[in-house]
């Protein structure tokens, strides 16, 4: 019997992995899609808050305060990038004055660090490209970029690395209560385990369903963005916050650590967890409320746009603790945002929970929290780059010549822990196919070396989850066929 | 350092026939860096056929047209590396090189021609709302899965754009069991050759919707319909013209762009509408000795011409390695006037001419019986009638260096009214 069985591979999941592999336990994380960080974590804006939205004395308010300190050392030894940009939120009337004054008011409560007004002018001197209309404007030093899925990928490798299993292409099925635990059927296979951990994000309301009364639904609101090339990543160096409504944060614009501008998102509730569309409308809404922070947002330099759905729940807090009547049950469900930024908090305390129902737990000797950085070739120097090729000939072939990628970054990208399967996952890890090209060049090289590595023949190498097959069979099968 | 008289960044069609021809005008040392696995380009995946029509007064494939290069190539014994890529090049003419067999090397030519070809563009696809399954490939890709690896890549097909590549992969897929349902085009002509549009669409019956574009994506994983529909002027979708096709890919054909990532950050002057480098008439770029031919020039719809322009990079940087090339000032520069988008060489010494100037260009519309005119001034250098022209077929205007002679300033190319 495992000890900790994880359900989702969402950033709350993969960071609850990593914090549990510093422990002699047996844990296996499951998650239904073909990668981690494939969902919600995957399609947000990628911020780390400073935390003077949530209310004061909710989890939110509480983890967004505590993660948002975790970040440089969770990143740091993770290897992944993560800058502290700061945030301000704009106010453009008097009317919308009070509720600027509220946040800074709440971030003191909170606990946010370093929060102070800036006038009209102010602003405008540290951020040139916006309104002139905006009159005040909240700065947050704390507040951060940060890529998710870089985050939580290199999270699920670490725990790994430290001893977790992780099950792809699993999704939970059923979940029944068996002698001193829980039995899981995922993907077909059955699991027993002494604990289970809920992070399954949009299904979260769906898992917990399995084994306790309903008290708590999760709701689809789907947020569209738009990504502008690396030309228009300095636009602005802070995030830019407009005033917050009932609907939400209001649309942002910011850096990302990949150095492109993101601009988005819209709030509309959809039916369902699998509805990403992104829709004209929407995308007109975003790109609207947009110009209200700046009318000079270099629209022409989009080069995607995408939609995201939050897991709102019913009760507007996280839900974080055993769920009612199910021993050893634990839901960390409902992380909307700002759950990415309290995810590395919600680990720890996660990890507290499972101590106290296992009566304590034992540290992992030779527990590595470091992982092994990407190559990044690319960025290397002339004497490092002819190093890696001596060591290793395939760094000597780039496959994406838009982004500098060689087919030993990509190769090592799909053996790591947690890595690789599909196409989309080389992309996140590597960025291939994020370039101008978009993939038109390197697509078929990165099949062709998907397929090799995973001992597959091309025809089963997927885009992203089971049923997105790229190719549909060799050419001239049927005459094939009517030979044979 | 390795040191050679000329490297040729890029083995496809315009670096064979310049480094050919470079050799055939004296040049020795030549280095092709090819960052495939063998030479020929894009060629190798074109196995249809239409190719060296005017270079060879022949059909061939497109590997055939490669081969007849790579041949020459090999009896004179011209050295190339495969699976090499070039990081940078630098404005000394020093290159950074990389690859699994040499490892990271810097190699320094006296000359360098750039001939890197194009990439396909896809923003058509950029601002198409809906989901972003499986199943969407840009029309070269999808070329080389079925020409090259040997796949399918759907089987009930919409493509949008009716750019040449798009045209030509409508056949192949027919002729490979799918259905090809529909050709979208926003624009209100095709920017494809006529003769494509004709041997590939409707020889096999496939429609070409003008003037419309595609609103709307569907399925989750793998494509599972696209909905086209008619455009206004604004190219805005018109509703209630919408049509549904349930369909499992979709292909993007929506145009191609030179590959000037080496030219940017060597610092070479851009056309900002070729998108490729500032050549002169001897297609060298605005820093002497390093010359570009072929796609990442601009985007030529016939491999032959590539040759011809190939050609000219290649004899003149053996003629820079020579001492032969003057190097002066343009005395002209050439315009784009009324109804011309763009003119190649963009610049001219008229000293460097031997017998004639071959102007390139395209024209921004489509129109009928028109002068294609180059002007000097008021002067009209020389005039040819056009009895047809499209966007899509490039256009060229020959003019002899004696008419050329004593001109300074700008050289206009426009189009201009046949008199009744």
């Amino acid at each position: 019997m495992l000890d900790v069985t994880i359900i989702g591979g969402g950033v709350v999941g993969c960071l609850i992995g990593r914090e549990l592999s510093r422990y002699q336990l047996k844990t296996l994380l499951v998650e239904k899609k073909s990668d981690v960080a494939d969902a919600t974590t995957k399609a947000n804006s990628a911020i780390v808050h400073a935390g003077f939205d949530a209310k004061p004395g909710s989890l939110k308010a509480r983890f967004n305060v505590a993660g948002n300190a975790m970040y440089d050392q969770v990143c740091e030894e993770l290897a992944v990038p993560f800058k502290r940009n700061g945030s301000l939120v704009l106010a453009f009337s008097d009317d919308e004055l009070p509720a600027l004054h509220e946040l800074r008011d709440r971030g003191g409560v909170n606990g946010v660090p370093g929060l102070e007004l800036l006038t009209g002018e102010e602003t405008r001197r540290r951020e040139p490209n916006l309104a002139e209309t905006v009159i005040e404007a909240l700065l947050a030093p704390t507040g951060g970029i940060v890529s998710p899925w870089d985050l939580t990928i290199a999270a699920a490798e670490n725990a790994m690395d430290n001893g977790m299993d992780l099950m792809l292409d699993a999704e939970v099925t059923a979940i029944g209560r068996v002698p001193g635990g829980w039995r899981l059927i995922a993907g077909g296979r059955t699991i027993d385990t002494r604990l289970v951990i809920n992070c399954a994000g949009l299904y979260s309301d769906q898992i917990h369903n399995m084994v306790s009364e309903p008290c708590f639904k999760i709701h689809y609101r789907r947020g569209e963005y738009f990504v502008l090339d690396r030309s228009a990543g300095g636009f602005v160096s802070h995030t830019i916050f407009q005033c917050p409504s009932e609907k939400g944060k209001g649309v942002l614009i910011s850096p990302t650590v990949h150095g492109n501008l993101i601009v988005g998102p819209n709030a509309e509730e959809v039916a369902t967890p699998e509805n990403l569309e992104t829709t004209m409308d929407g995308l007109d809404e975003v790109r609207k409320a947009a110009r209200m922070s700046s009318a000079r947002i270099p629209f022409g330099a989009v080069i995607t746009s995408f939609s995201g759905l939050r897991p709102t729940p019913s009760t507007h807090d996280f839900i974080i603790g055993e769920a009612k009547g199910a021993p050893g049950f634990i839901d960390a469900a409902g992380i909307e945002s700002p759950g990415l930024t309290a995810a590395p908090a919600i680990a720890v305390h996660v990890a507290g929970l499972v101590r106290e129902q296992l009566g304590g737990l034992e540290p992992k000797p030779g527990f590595n929290p470091r992982r092994r950085p990407l190559v990044g070739f690319a960025h290397l120097s002339s004497s490092e780059k002819a190093a890696w090729i001596r060591e290793d000939p395939r760094f000597g072939r780039i496959v994406c010549r838009c982004e500098s990628i060689t087919e030993g970054e990509i190769v090592d990208a799909i053996h790591r822990h947690a890595g690789a399967t599909t196409l989309d996952g080389v992309k996140r890890r590597l960025r291939p196919g994020m370039g101008r090209c978009q993939g038109g060049f390197c697509g078929p090289r990165v099949v062709e070396i998907l397929a090799r590595e995973l001992g597959v023949p091309m025809s089963e190498v997927r885009k992203d989850g089971p049923a997105s097959v790229l190719l549909t069979g060799e050419t001239k099968s049927e005459l094939k066929a009517v030979r044979a | 350092m390795n040191t050679y008289e000329l490297i040729v960044v890029g083995g496809g069609p315009a670096g064979l026939a310049a480094a050919i021809e470079a050799h055939q005008h004296g040049a020795r040392r030549i280095l092709i860096l090819e960052r495939d696995r063998e030479l020929g380009g894009i060629l190798q995946q074109c196995i249809h056929n239409g190719f060296g029509l005017h270079i060879f007064k022949e059909e061939l494939t497109g590997p055939e047209y490669a081969e007849r290069f790579i041949c020459q190539l090999e009896a004179l014994g011209i050295e190339y590396r495969l699976d090499t890529m070039v990081l940078d090049v630098h404005e000394d003419r020093t290159l950074d090189v990389i690859s699994s067999k040499h490892g990271f090397e810097t190699l320094k030519a006296q000359a360098v021609v750039l001939a890197m070809g194009c990439r396909e563009r896809t923003r058509g696809a950029i601002n198409i709302p809906g989901t972003r399954p499986a199943g969407i490939f840009t029309a070269g890709a999808a070329q080389r899965f079925v020409n090259m690896e040997g796949y399918m890549v759907g089987k009930r097909v919409v493509i949008l754009g009716s750019g040449d590549i798009g045209l030509i992969m409508a056949r192949r897929m027919s002729l490979e069991g799918a259905a090809v349902l529909a050709v979208a085009e926003i624009l209100p002509y095709s920017g494809g050759l006529t003769r494509n549009i004709v041997q590939c669409l409707d020889d096999y019956g496939i429609p070409l919707y003008l003037s419309h574009t595609i609103t709307s994506i569907t399925g989750r994983d793998r494509v599972e319909g696209v909905t086209i529909a008619r455009v206004d002027e604004r190219r805005k979708p018109i509703p209630g013209t919408e049509i549904h096709y349930d369909c499992d890919t979709l292909l993007l054909s929506v145009g191609l762009i030179p590959e000037n990532e080496l030219s940017k950050s060597i610092g070479l002057a851009l056309d900002p509408v070729t998108s490729g480098p500032v050549v002169n008439e001897s297609m060298e770029t605005t820093v002497p000795g390093i010359f570009a031919c072929g796609n990442v020039v601009q985007v030529h719809d016939l491999v032959d011409w590539v040759t011809e322009e190939a050609r000219r990079a290649g004899k003149s940087a053996a003629r820079f390695v020579l001492g032969q090339l003057k190097a002066a000032a343009p005395e002209l520069v050439t315009k784009a006037g009324a109804g011309v988008r763009y003119v190649v060489p963009q610049q001219i010494r008229i000293e460097n001419l031997e017998k004639e100037v071959d102007l390139m260009l395209r024209v921004t519309d489509p129109c009928k019986n028109k002068w294609l005119v180059a002007r000097s001034g008021e002067t009209i250098i020389k005039k040819a009638k056009k009895a047809h022209l499209t966007p899509g077929e490039m256009e060229s205007l020959k003019i002899p260096v004696d008419k050329l002679r004593g001109l300074t300033g700008e050289l206009t190319l426009c189009l201009e009214e046949v008199a009744q």
